[in-house]
């Protein structure tokens, strides 16, 4: 088979891991060494599903072991199969990088024989790559969940971020679809990552020159709409695997179907609105001070699709509200619908000199559709208040196919 | 009005700035034109910064330093290498204010002035960005080592702006970056700045880009098809550099096409009719060739009995003499089958018999047509008439012979060994059973095997129609 077509087999294989972020750590580059790495993520390319190409996203192998129902590299599943030997990804990670395609290697694999033999082989890439040809370059590794110790270490050592996918939101899920992945195995192997990720940091407080440990943290993958479980359930497991593991990111994926899935599977994909939600939901308890239990409620356990889950939250409780651009504190403004992290530190920056007026709020870009209920300002006061309406809801909402489209903008950005 | 000529530099302008700022002259009164005799080929070149490094910095006349905060300077590095030449007179008039009145003004990013050099600042950190991310280098082999060149068209002249990163990251290899501004060149050593050029004086090939090409369509998920999402953040403007955009189209386009055939199988089944009736159904299936079984085989093979019958059977495929009689269960298998019903106490005539598969798969053995099981995906192609097949007759028990039929309806690895004999349910039945295909039977490696395999049989369907 040649290197073309295993790179088609693999890439193809690997496309439904959606982390592409290849910032968060610093590499500096070298005179007899290749590529550096300056902290902040670049994507190279984007392809026509808005998605974009940072790293290089292969497995070394779609040969795999285990049966999972959503994943379409299971053993069950009739694709062809191919593996790359360590060197033939050495040399692609190189060439491509050595062009300026892309900021680094996403390497993860299907499971041959058994996870330590798996994981001794993405280490062999990563160290050849890191070791002989002194490659600077951004690294994502997958852990293999059930992986030694010893390799998850030596992992950590070389690579810029080392994570292992949580795929279902909760056990009972994974018994429906992952009959052989438990939660505790897959945690077991975050817990590792997160242990060596805590003894470098203190390794490092008392010895400059004390060598990295993954230094862009730990991510996970969930996919959703696969399995019944609600938006309340998904949204509590990320909050425990944020809080347990020190996680990084928590990415999303809408289960999308693929030719000859298997009939346990639904046939249509959960709406993309529905990840997306999630990922504003994710983002309101990251940088704006929500708990996961606000977004949604005991009635509810679903994040509405209709409005973003922070104005949900802003019209539940609208007692809360209006608030004073210049008199609110920063915990009070980031919980204003429309109001970005960003934006508030820039009104709070603005208003130490100069009162802010609505004027100003337009030229910031805040959409004032949105904001306008919540706040008040000296422009306006009491006139354009409708808190009590009973259409708010609709007055505020962008027309649907607006909605779309922004979506996969701020789920880059988040800016709610 | 007072023109001022200056060095179109970010410590050219500076230099002048400060003695306007001296003479205490006031923004409206200045005019100011950009010296184009001494003008370097890039407003950004002689840049200062500690992290660059680069070049030799000109020394600077005066030394206003100390009244011109680090803020300011940042912008004005940036702001230098925006096209829009009314820059000067903006940064002089916010330089005033600040020097003058306004000590926080950058801090009031509403303020008209400050918010239009903010914009331009945004917009050359943007450009800066985006030289990052879409030069492609193209590998050139001259002399001892390989060149790598690129070929790029920014928005704004940031060469000068974006070459420490090339620097940084391609240290060891030898690059050019062309634009129509200017070009930089590194040799391992330094940076050297040249003339703008044209991208017919940069490489046209690279024999990795087909490599590259693969894995852009590879890595793309046609279920997730966005193409305004797409040029929201790769700009048209930027195609003509990259390799890979000449697959945007035929990509988009191939979705288009195909909508629903990777979605969903059962748009495979161009033949399958709506809410039909069994004989319908059995005669859109003798055209269906929604998997290339239909290529080999002789015929479909249809399920067959009664449109209300209480009991349904599904086992795998036709073998070869149901393949030529387009009956199921009429060979060998068939007759294991007859006689575990007669044992069982069960008239065949009142079941619907099926297969999952409803063509023959197989291989040629000599003269000698042999029996292989179908793949995963021939027995998902298949489904659809087998879902028809159900809604039509309502079995109130499905019983599935062997493996096959199970994965078809139960879907993952399933063991008729161990989970025989009991009932479950499933999407598709909420009384389903699974037991042991009659081949299987045939297969068995000795009499008593045979023996006790039959007798499951047996009472398997005895538990079926009780």
């Amino acid at each position: 088979m040649s290197l073309t077509t295993k790179l088609k087999f693999l890439a193809e294989a690997a496309k439904y891991d959606v982390s592409c972020a290849s910032g968060g750590s610093r590499r500096s580059g070298s005179k007899d060494g290749l590529g550096h790495t300056d902290g902040h993520s670049i994507c190279h390319s984007f392809t026509p599903d808005g998605r974009c190409v940072s790293l290089l996203k292969i497995l070394l192998t779609n040969y795999c072991v285990y049966d999972c129902v959503f994943c379409v590299n299971r053993v069950s599943s009739d694709i062809p199969r191919a593996a790359f030997t360590p060197q033939e990804v050495v040399g692609l990670t190189l060439d491509f990088y050595r062009r300026n395609y892309i900021e680094g290697l996403f390497l993860s694999s299907g499971i041959f024989r058994s996870p330590d033999d798996t994981m001794e082989q993405l280490v062999a890439v990563v160290r050849t790559l890191r070791q002989a040809h002194r490659f600077g370059g951004y690294i994502h590794l997958k852990a293999i969940p059930g992986a030694s110790q010893g390799l998850i270490e030596e992992a950590g050592r070389w690579v810029d971020r080392l994570s292992a996918n949580i795929e279902l939101p909760t056990q009972a899920d994974l018994v429906q679809l992952a009959p052989e992945k438990q939660i505790t195995v897959i945690e077991g192997t975050m817990s590792q990552i997160q242990e060596g990720v805590q003894a470098a940091r203190e390794e490092k407080s008392y010895r400059r020159a004390a060598p990295a440990f993954a230094p862009a943290g730990q991510s996970t993958q969930m996919v959703i709409g696969a399995t019944p479980s609600t938006d309340a359930t998904i949204l509590a497991t990320a909050a425990h695997l944020y809080q347990s593991y020190g996680l990084r990111r928590v990415y999303y994926s809408a289960f999308s179907p693929y030719p000859h899935a298997d009939p346990r599977l639904p046939l249509q994909a959960p709406p993309l609105v529905r990840e997306h939600r999630l990922y504003q939901a994710d983002w309101l308890t990251r940088f704006y001070g929500f708990s996961m239990e606000e977004l949604t409620t005991t009635d509810d356990p679903n994040l509405s699709l209709d409005l973003d889950p922070k104005l949900a939250w802003a019209l539940r409780h609208r007692d809360r509200f209006p608030v004073d651009v210049n008199r609110a504190s920063r915990e009070v403004l980031l919980r204003v619908p429309g109001l970005g992290y960003k934006n508030v530190a820039k009104i709070l920056s603005i208003r130490r000199y100069h009162r802010v007026t609505l004027d100003d709020l337009r030229k910031l870009h805040v959409p004032l559709r949105r904001v306008r209920p919540f706040v008040l300002t000296p422009a306006h006061s009491e006139r354009f208040l409708r808190l009590d309406r009973d259409d708010l809801p609709s007055l505020l909402v962008k027309p649907a196919q607006l909605e779309l489209f922004s979506a996969s903008l701020d789920t880059l950005s988040g800016q709610l | 009005m007072r023109e001022i000529r200056f060095t179109p530099t970010p410590d050219g302008w500076l230099t002048a700035a400060m003695e306007q700022l001296g003479d205490r002259r006031m923004p409206s009164d200045l005019l100011w034109t950009e010296n184009t005799a001494d003008q370097p080929a890039l407003p950004g070149l002689f840049a200062e910064g500690p992290d660059e490094g680069l070049t030799a910095n000109p020394p600077v006349r005066s030394a206003p330093a100390a009244s011109v905060p680090g803020e300011f300077r940042k912008l004005l590095r940036m702001v230098a290498c925006h096209r829009d030449r009314s820059k000067w007179a903006l940064l002089y008039s916010v330089l005033w204010r600040l020097t003058t009145s306004q000590p926080r003004l950058l801090a009031i990013e509403v303020d008209g002035e400050v918010s239009r050099l903010l914009t331009m600042q945004r917009q050359v950190q943007r450009d800066v960005y985006h030289m990052k991310a879409y030069v492609r280098f193209r590998k050139v082999t001259d002399g001892p080592d390989d060149h790598y060149i690129a070929w790029h068209q920014p928005d704004h002249p940031v060469l000068p702006l974006a070459a420490p990163f090339f620097v940084e990251r391609f240290a060891a290899l030898r690059w050019s970056i062309l634009t129509p501004d200017a070009s930089a060149h590194w040799d391992g050593e330094t940076v050297s700045f040249g003339p703008g050029m044209t991208q017919r004086e940069a490489p046209t090939d690279d024999a990795l880009e087909t490599a590259w090409r693969t894995y852009y369509a590879a890595t793309f998920n046609p279920a997730r098809i966005n193409p305004t999402a797409m040029r929201a953040q790769l700009p048209g403007r930027f195609w003509k550099g990259l390799p890979e955009s000449r697959l945007i189209a035929p990509l988009t386009q191939a979705v288009r096409a195909s909508v629903g055939h990777v979605m969903d199988t059962r748009h495979h089944m161009a033949a399958l009719p709506m809410a039909a009736s069994l004989p319908e159904l059995a005669q859109a299936a003798t055209s269906c060739t929604g998997c290339d079984l239909h290529l080999a085989a002789t015929q479909t093979v249809f399920g067959r009995g009664p449109s209300n019958a209480r009991i349904m059977l599904v086992g795998e495929q036709p073998g070869d003499q149901e393949d030529l009689a387009g009956e199921p269960f009429v060979g060998p298998a068939g007759e294991v089958l007859n006689h575990a019903l007669e044992q069982a106490g069960i008239d065949r005539s009142q079941l619907y018999v099926t297969n999952a598969v409803k063509h023959f798969r197989f291989v040629f053995e000599g003269r000698l047509r042999r029996h292989k099981a179908p793949r995963p995906s021939d027995i998902v192609s298949c489904r659809p008439w087998l879902e028809a097949e159900l809604k039509a007759v309502q079995p109130e028990v499905v019983v599935c012979l062997g493996r096959t039929a199970a994965q078809s309806l139960i879907g993952g690895q399933v063991s008729v060994e161990q989970q025989r004999g009991r009932f479950f349910s499933s999407p598709f039945s909420s009384r389903m059973l699974l037991t042991y295909h009659p081949s299987s039977i045939l297969r068995a490696r000795d009499r008593v095997t045979q023996d006790r395999l039959f007798n499951l049989l047996v009472q398997d369907l005895k538990t079926a129609v009780a």
